[in-house]
């Protein structure tokens, strides 16, 4: 009986090995053809020159690249990482007690609810949440409106197309990111810790910094992740909220392919994965020591 | 250690600082205050612009930020066709924006689905050499900025079109369409749908299968007549969440489409480049009940399947 089942066992699995990459297989396939391989092409056109009638031509160089670390882009690459640092840092500022403060909801529907209203702007479309902002901060908008009637100014703030438009913009399409994997570690955070933290005679201060951060690293390290990332390669904030006056590598990619420069903007876009590879290692590096 | 704890001394002589205990109640008291304070901040800064959105909307006024009074006629103005946008110098109507959205989203979904229905299945259920690659390839496409996604595919699309013109030379030109934009959506979906799908597939008891093999059921009766109607929670949640990224997509769209191929969201796009109006307000409105409709939808599935799921 029991040889029996192990038998039938095996078949199982035997038959499982051919069956799973039958259906992996399409999918897979589908991947590797319109997602790895463009990256591996990208990665190639990136070293190759651009020529005449716009045609992607043979000699190999590294010009592109040398471009690309110029005094020409290196501005709007540094802009990019520092606008994206300050994003992350004002969402972990404003996240991280939000995260603890859904968490510590006493009844199972206040938690619920409070968390959802979190997620629910992060599922609609992320454009017309960017526009949302756009009509909060234009020179006729609501802000400058509620400004102007309040006399606190006499004339509209043009707070629209600054990197400070872009970085509102930024947090607002974010925040969840951040929210979320702090969340995840928040919910399961015992409070008696403090408590014991309090008896042996830590403060307030101790036991925040010594018990609860520590104790939550890891969602902060993944939310500082989750937002850093798509910040650096955001292109539809930049664009919408910043204008022309702020640029970031996302713009600079779009606007070479606009050009029909393909060399140098498939250049741009293995720089960018070059910076969110960086980002991951670091990640892996540190932000994943705290599970073991 | 436990002598440690024998000489470390008593606290006997805790003298009771009374100011300093007010001084860390007072403390307490700002910190708790500033917390209350920054969740309400939090939530009015994510939810205020919406609203203001939605409100004015509704305003009879150019204006998007003066209140004027009632009206509904930007959202008629939307279906006069009145609202039309040209993009890159080619004019598409709001509902020829929409059918294309709902035409690519759709097909979009549906390949998304099946391929990633079929994927969550072999990496739950089966063991076969390089399911480990294949598992973390299958995310990237989520970590990698959607620029570099949508750039790069573009660009493999013209390479495959120029060779393709090259080599027929005759024929009309093969050029970016519905199809390049079809098959962009499904590989960012792609990883979506598994994530949820495999959500559910874990939730799930394998015993049941094999009890229905232990029955006399073969491999496809199994199949269909256990493991798939116990997914299909998982599998409807995964394609309405492809549905919505799908609809809402910008980048991948606007690199990968034809002329006159514009989505809505790519026409809005372009109508908000111009600066705010309230026709736009209108349309991004809809665009928002639409979404939330949805997700609740998806969430809905979602939850009652991980109830079903323990039960």
């Amino acid at each position: 009986m029991a040889a029996q089942a192990n038998v039938g066992g095996v078949k199982a699995v035997e038959a499982g090995t051919r069956g799973g990459w039958r259906m992996a297989l399409p999918g897979s396939l589908w991947l590797v053809a319109f997602f790895l391989l463009p990256l591996v092409i990208m990665a190639i056109v990136s070293f190759m020159s651009l020529g005449a009638r716009k045609t992607i031509v043979m000699p190999f160089t590294d010009a592109n690249y040398q471009r690309v670390l110029s005094a020409l882009y290196l501005p709007t690459i540094w802009d990019s990482v520092w606008i994206s640092l300050v994003t992350t840092i004002i969402c972990l500022l404003v996240g991280y007690p939000l995260a603890f403060f859904i968490s510590t909801r006493k009844s199972q529907f206040a938690r619920q609810l409070a968390l959802f209203l979190v997620i629910l702007p992060f599922w609609t479309n992320f454009v017309v949440r960017t526009y949302a902002m756009q009509t909060v901060l234009a020179r006729e908008g609501v802000l400058n409106q509620i400004l102007l009637s309040l006399g606190v100014i006499q004339n509209p703030l043009e707070l629209l197309y600054t990197p400070g438009a872009v970085i509102i913009g930024l947090v607002y399409g974010y925040l969840p990111f951040m929210v979320l994997p702090i969340y995840a570690t928040a919910e399961r955070f015992d409070f008696k810790l403090v408590a014991a933290a309090n008896d042996l005679g830590a403060n307030d201060w101790q036991a925040i910094w010594r018990i609860i951060i520590p104790l939550t690293l890891p969602g902060v390290i993944a939310g500082f992740i989750l937002v850093f990332i798509p910040c650096l390669g955001a292109f539809v904030t930049p664009e919408l909220l910043g204008g022309t006056s702020t640029l970031m590598i996302g713009n600079l990619i779009n606007s070479q392919f606009e050009e029909s420069n393909y060399p140098r903007g498939s250049a741009l876009s293995i720089t960018l994965m070059a910076l969110v590879m960086i980002a991951l290692l670091l990640y892996v590096r540190f932000g994943t020591r705290e599970q073991t | 250690m436990a002598q440690g704890t024998l000489t470390r001394p008593v606290r006997s002589e805790v003298n009771i600082d009374v100011a300093k205990m007010r001084r860390d109640l007072r403390v307490r008291q700002i910190g708790k205050v500033g917390y209350f304070l920054n969740a309400l901040a939090a939530y009015f800064f994510l939810w205020a612009p919406i609203l203001v959105l939605v409100l004015f909307s509704f305003n009879d006024s150019r204006s998007v930020a003066q209140w004027q009074g009632f009206t509904t006629r930007w959202y008629t103005g939307i279906f006069e066709n009145v609202a039309g946008t040209s993009v890159r110098g080619s004019t598409t109507s709001i509902l020829d924006a929409l059918r294309n959205s709902l035409v690519i989203g759709s097909l979009a979904t549906l390949f998304a689905t099946v391929l990633g229905t079929a994927l969550a299945l072999a990496i739950v259920r089966y063991k076969f050499p390089g399911k480990r690659v294949l598992d973390s390839i299958l995310y990237l496409p989520v970590i990698i900025p959607e620029i570099a996604q949508a750039i790069s595919l573009a660009l493999f699309f013209k390479i495959v079109f120029d060779t393709i013109n090259l080599m027929r030379p005759d024929q009309p030109p093969a050029t970016y369409g519905y199809g390049t934009i079809i098959i962009g959506h499904v590989v960012f979906n792609i990883a979506y749908v598994v994530i949820v799908v495999r959500a559910r597939l874990a939730d799930m008891n394998p015993r049941l299968e094999e009890a229905a093999r232990d029955l006399g059921a073969n491999e496809w009766q199994t199949f269909w007549r256990v493991t798939f109607p116990l997914m299909l929670p998982g599998i409807v949640a995964g394609a309405l969440l492809a549905f919505t990224l799908s609809l809402d997509d910008y980048i991948v769209t606007a690199m990968n489409r034809g002329i006159g191929d514009a989505t809505l969201t790519v026409v809005v796009f372009g109508m908000m480049r111009r600066g705010v109006s309230p026709e736009v307000n209108a349309i991004s409105t809809l665009m928002i009940i639409f979404s939330i409709l949805l997700i609740g939808i998806s969430l809905l599935l979602q939850g009652r399947s991980a109830v079903t799921g323990r039960g």
